[in-house]
């Protein structure tokens, strides 16, 4: 039944992709195309007053040049730019009007012959504006800290839990205890592919659209509604994306630039940012998270506060789960959390692998290690002291957890036993040598989707959704789920996803879209499945004619009797009988809410890492790195472990390099290119050792997969910077952690 | 990037001919830096004159016991070359250190000594810089300045401020091997030796060399004293490759019996130049390793540093850097 599914295998698109045969927004072409180039503001706050568009248009070779005084008229309600991850609030809209409320905000568009004239006549646009102060500080504003609004965001966002106990008097009481500040910077997703619309305008008016985005028909609504066009005159196709990391969650600007510009123009027109501009709109929020916790003497963690606040801008309230985890982690009984958010002058912060959860876990993980230091227990020991069944803020139990499971195989495979307990008792001569580890822990979701089946007349099975592969490995796990569910040979399926026009599927994020897309996939197979056998008992001589559907089974492109598989009808001969047309079906798949909703349901990882650390100059490596996962059911090993070691990297990076910097005088990010703006290279990867425990859950949904995309980055962090800890004893609570904290 | 018209000349006369007579004109070799530059509408040359074709190349042996590294052999040729890596190892270190493989494929000898700041300011049109728009003011002095110079700025003026550092790891090294460049322009040839080739800020901080309009750089000549035997490259950075130096340190001794005869100490990453103090050089000359304090070298190398708020940390990160340099290239340094 299951000949692909587990199985490792090669990405089915990685041909395509390395042959440069994969093509993305940018590389997309029309007749007669035109070419965008964004010009963005260098004031965070204020007004333009003038725009010297007669000049840019002298040049030769522009066709034009939008600016807020130009632009059509266009949807008047919030509502119309609302996309599928928008926020409480009122969403930015490019070209609105004279006001600029962000450094680096697009104000105009020059539209030229070619690119290169396009960008040089930005170069001339000049823009003469009155400031306004700006507040771009999180830290100078922690006061103004408040709720955020609540929205359609919030039923998937949840808020902070209920206190529970009494935190105070538990803490106060605690004969161990810990409190820290936390700080973690902005951070930009910074894909490999920028962002790119190529808009081709067809003869009929109507527009196809190549984006970078991770879900095709989230921007096809967005223009849709935008534009006052539609549905059906919107086609949005994104085959490819050269990774997104949640940048691609919401349609970027220049998404509605080239709209714009083709409906205007009446011709095709392609918008690609730079590099420089990818730091032009949302972002990973500032944050700074105060935690206490509090132990008894055995070394039972009995009270835990955790406060966040974080920017947001001032147009949408943005928030993230960051306080919520203790209570899936620690069984404390007295907790108190809240959650504030600030606005500033800034663009609305974005979605970004992990969200909040690489915030909240690591500073929680963080003060757990310097708890178990501060009662002299081993950071494992102390864990599975305060290990806990059930989510404790829900009271509910798992639907599976084998975190205790990643503790033993982690430590072992790591050689934990080996290590000192003493910080800085490991050396060799100026280096130091530190052996930390911590917990990861991400929700397990399922959403609603749909996927078509088709078997064609020369017998292979196509399926597409309309989902995205922003690298994950989609492509690849859907096809071997599709071909096991039909018992087809992987070489007869095709999977297709990235267009609008697919069976709906939601933006891919969260860790969801193997479980989501997954089960559609399944279940379009399964129904596809039913109507081949109906129509194999109506052949002649049938073999099943009086066969109910539990006896038989796919396989080898055959329907088969489950009790003599030598009887046996192929799935060719099947669709032979439809009249030269091929079988399809489409379904819809939605979870189990009934079932799911009794349980907690996430990944859980222990994460255990080495450091290395001069003494004199507070340069960091990490020469060794093992990740224990419990994900439920591996789809497939290689691109999984591909997910966890991504993960695993950027944990890395986040802990000791990355970090948008931005110049408060100008309220403006600084290190805007991939020189600055750091990173891990090669040169700071070590060894990394990814372990998939073996989890069995038949609650989560039908395939029993909780999804990778998020669990390899949640505990990095602070496994590293517990590891930075026992290396030098000292505990820097603010990332990254760069030589200087360490000096 | 602005229009600009482009030509190709075939030897070295024609194409410092070129540049006099083009106003705005630059020469290209590897374009590593400028095509950048260009793009961001930093620079804006209006005629760009490739010299790759000039021939500079070779690396060869002068009369003098030294070597001559033409001014087109990239960065990568020179540092994996059989004679620069076994008399110079110091300078093949020092460009290993810089950039990646890719640019130092690209990457002039030539080219990387005319490379310009990475100050984040100065490649943002959209913030002040008075190296690129003299008399704008100086967005790193009261801001993000964490990769800034902390010697030989220029601070007082708000129209001529510039903390900004050279960039280059090849340079660095070439000013402890006290490298003399060979140049040409419309009046023939001269030499300038690497001290006096790049400059601080001073009153005119758009200027980053002493080099004059219309000559070109043909070779750098290396001495014959390489520091084959003692030598160090320390570069301290926020990632194990393609990062700017936040601290750098190149060292060369001349050990004899165990007294150090010569000592040369350059810094990276701290000045709008390769950073040099002769009297802390002096103070080596004579020693036995074991007697020399390597310590105060470093405190009088830094004496006079200045930190502005992010970078104020590299005054100690420097000094620690110099006595690991030391130590390393006396081997004298503890085992790690």
């Amino acid at each position: 039944m299951t000949k692909y599914i587990g199985k490792s295998m090669s990405r089915v698109d990685g041909v395509a992709k390395v042959t440069g045969k994969a093509k993305y927004a940018a590389e997309y072409s029309a007749p007669d195309l035109a070419y965008g180039y964004v010009v963005c503001s260098t004031i965070a706050k204020g007004k333009i007053t003038r725009i010297n568009t007669d000049e840019v248009l002298q040049i030769p070779g522009v066709i034009q040049l939008f600016t807020h005084e130009n632009r059509p008229r266009l949807a008047c309600f919030d509502l119309n730019y609302k996309d599928q991850d928008a926020p409480p609030g009122s969403p930015f809209r490019p070209l609105r009007d004279e006001k600029v409320v962000y450094n680096g905000q697009p104000i105009a568009l020059v539209v030229a012959e070619t690119f290169e004239i396009a960008r040089y006549a930005a170069s001339l646009v000049k823009v003469e504006y009155e400031q306004e102060d700006h507040d771009t500080a999180l830290e100078h504003n922690l006061h103004r800290g408040r709720g955020p609004k609540s929205g359609v965001a919030s039923l998937l966002k949840s808020p902070p839990p209920k206190p529970r106990g009494d935190f105070e008097k538990a803490f106060q009481a605690a004969p161990f205890k810990t409190t820290g500040q936390h700080i973690h910077s902005v951070e930009h997703h910074n894909p490999i592919e920028m962002f790119a619309s190529t808009v081709v305008y067809e003869k009929n008016g109507k527009l196809t659209i190549y984006d970078k985005t991770q879900g095709a028909p989230n921007s096809q609504m967005y223009v849709a509604q935008v534009f006052n066009l539609p549905f059906k005159d919107v086609r949005v196709i994104s085959p490819y994306v050269g990774g997104a990391f949640g940048s691609g969650l919401r349609p970027q600007y220049q998404l509605f630039l080239a709209v714009l510009a083709a409906l205007e123009l009446k011709r095709s027109v392609r918008v690609s940012l730079t590099r420089q501009q990818m730091f032009t709109f949302g972002h990973r929020p500032a944050t700074v998270q105060n935690l206490s916790l509090g132990a008894t003497a055995d070394g039972t963690l009995d009270a835990i506060r955790h406060d966040a606040i974080a920017e947001t801008s001032r147009f949408e309230d943005y928030f993230e789960i960051v306080v919520n985890w203790s209570g899936m982690l620690y069984p404390a009984e007295n907790t108190k959390s809240t959650y504030d958010l600030v606005p500033l002058d800034v663009f609305t912060p974005l979605d970004m692998r992990a969200p909040g959860g690489v915030t909240g876990v690591p500073a929680l993980e963080m003060e757990i290690d310097e708890l178990a230091h501060k009662i002299g227990m081993d950071p494992i020991e102390f864990r599975l002291k305060n290990y806990t069944e059930k989510d404790m803020d829900q009271d509910l139990p798992f639907s599976s957890k084998e975190l205790r499971e990643c503790f033993r195989q982690g430590a072992e495979r790591f050689g934990w036993s080996g290590r000192k307990p003493e910080p800085r008792s490991m050396r060799r001569g100026h280096t130091l040598i530190g052996w930390g580890m911590a917990t990861g822990i991400w929700e397990a979701s399922q959403g609603p989707a749909r996927a078509e089946a088709v078997l064609t007349v020369n017998g292979k099975l196509r399926v597409t959704s309309a989902t995205a592969d922003i690298g994950t490995g989609t492509y690849t796990i859907m096809t071997q789920i599709a071909a096991d569910t039909l018992g087809m040979p992987i070489e007869d399926v095709i999977f297709r996803l990235g267009d609008s026009d697919m069976p709906l599927a939601p933006i891919e994020g969260g860790s969801w879209t193997a479980a989501t897309v997954g089960t559609a996939v399944k279940v379009a197979c399964e129904d596809l499945g039913k109507k081949l056998f109906k129509m194999a008992q109506k052949m002649k001589n049938s073999p099943f004619a009086d066969v109910k559907q539990d006896d038989i089974t796919f396989a080898d492109a055959h329907i088969r009797l489950k009790s003599d598989p030598s009887v046996a009808v192929s799935l060719l001969d099947i669709v032979g009988t439809n009249g030269g047309r091929a079988v399809s079906e489409t379904s819809t798949s939605l979870p189990s809410m009934l079932e799911q909703r009794k349980y907690a349901r996430a990944a859980h990882s222990a994460v255990f890492v080495e450091v290395e650390v001069d003494e004199d100059f507070g340069t960091v490596r990490v020469t060794r790195a093992v990740t224990a996962v419990a994900g439920g059911r591996i789809l497939n090993p290689k691109t999984a472990r591909s997910q966890i070691v991504g993960g695993m990297v950027w944990g890395i990076s986040k802990a000791l390099e990355e970090e948008s910097v931005m110049d408060h005088q100008f309220g403006r990010f600084m290190n805007h290119n991939l020189s600055e703006y750091h990173v891990a290279v090669h040169a700071d990867i070590r060894e990394l050792d990814v372990i998939f425990v073996e989890e069995n859950d038949t609650i989560v949904n039908p395939l029993g997969v909780k999804g990778l995309g998020e669990i390899g980055i949640v505990g990095m962090p602070a496994a590293v910077a517990n590891a930075i800890f026992h290396a030098t004893g000292k505990r820097v609570r603010s990332l990254p952690i760069t030589l200087d904290k360490l000096l | 990037m602005n229009r600009f018209s482009y030509s190709r000349p075939g030897n070295v006369d024609t194409a410092v001919g070129e540049l006099t007579r083009h106003e705005g004109a630059k020469f290209i070799a590897g374009g590593t830096n400028l095509l950048d530059l260009m793009k961001e509408n930093v620079e804006r040359p209006n005629h760009l004159i490739d010299i790759n074709h000039l021939a500079l190349k070779t690396i060869e042996d002068t009369e003098d016991g030294g070597l001559r590294l033409g001014a087109l052999a990239t960065n990568a040729d020179t540092a994996y070359n059989d004679k620069v890596e076994s008399r110079y190892p110091l300078l093949s270190q020092a460009i290993l250190a810089g950039a990646s493989a890719q640019l130092r494929n690209m990457a002039t000898n030539g080219g990387n000594l005319f490379q310009r700041t990475r100050c984040y300011y100065f490649y943002d049109t959209g913030t002040p810089c008075n190296k690129r728009e003299p008399g704008s003011g100086c967005g790193a002095f009261n801001g993000f300045n964490r990769i800034h110079a902390i010697l030989g700025t220029s601070d007082e003026n708000p129209e001529t401020r510039c903390i900004a550092t050279h960039p280059s790891d090849m340079a660095v090294a070439l000013a402890a091997l006290e490298a003399i460049i060979r140049v040409t322009g419309p009046n023939g040839e001269r030499t300038v030796p690497i001290a006096d080739f790049h400059r601080l800020p001073g009153n005119e901080p758009w200027l980053d060399t002493t080099i004059q309009p219309g000559e070109l750089v043909t070779a750098i000549d290396l001495p014959a004293k390489g520091f084959p035997d003692y030598y160090a490259y320390i570069k301290l950075r926020d990632r194990q490759s393609y990062a700017f130096a936040l601290v750098s340190v190149a060292v060369g001794l001349e050990i004899e019996n165990n007294q150090i005869t010569d000592a040369r100490i350059a810094l990276g990453g701290v000045a709008h130049k390769p950073w040099r103090k002769p009297e802390a050089e002096a103070m080596l000359v004579g020693k036995t390793v074991t007697e020399a304090d390597f310590q105060s070298v470093a405190e009088t190398i830094l004496s006079g540093a200045k930190g502005y708020g992010h970078n104020t940390f590299k005054i100690e990160l420097a000094k620690r850097a110099i006595v690991r340099a030391l130590q390393r290239a006396a081997k004298t340094e503890t085992e790690s």
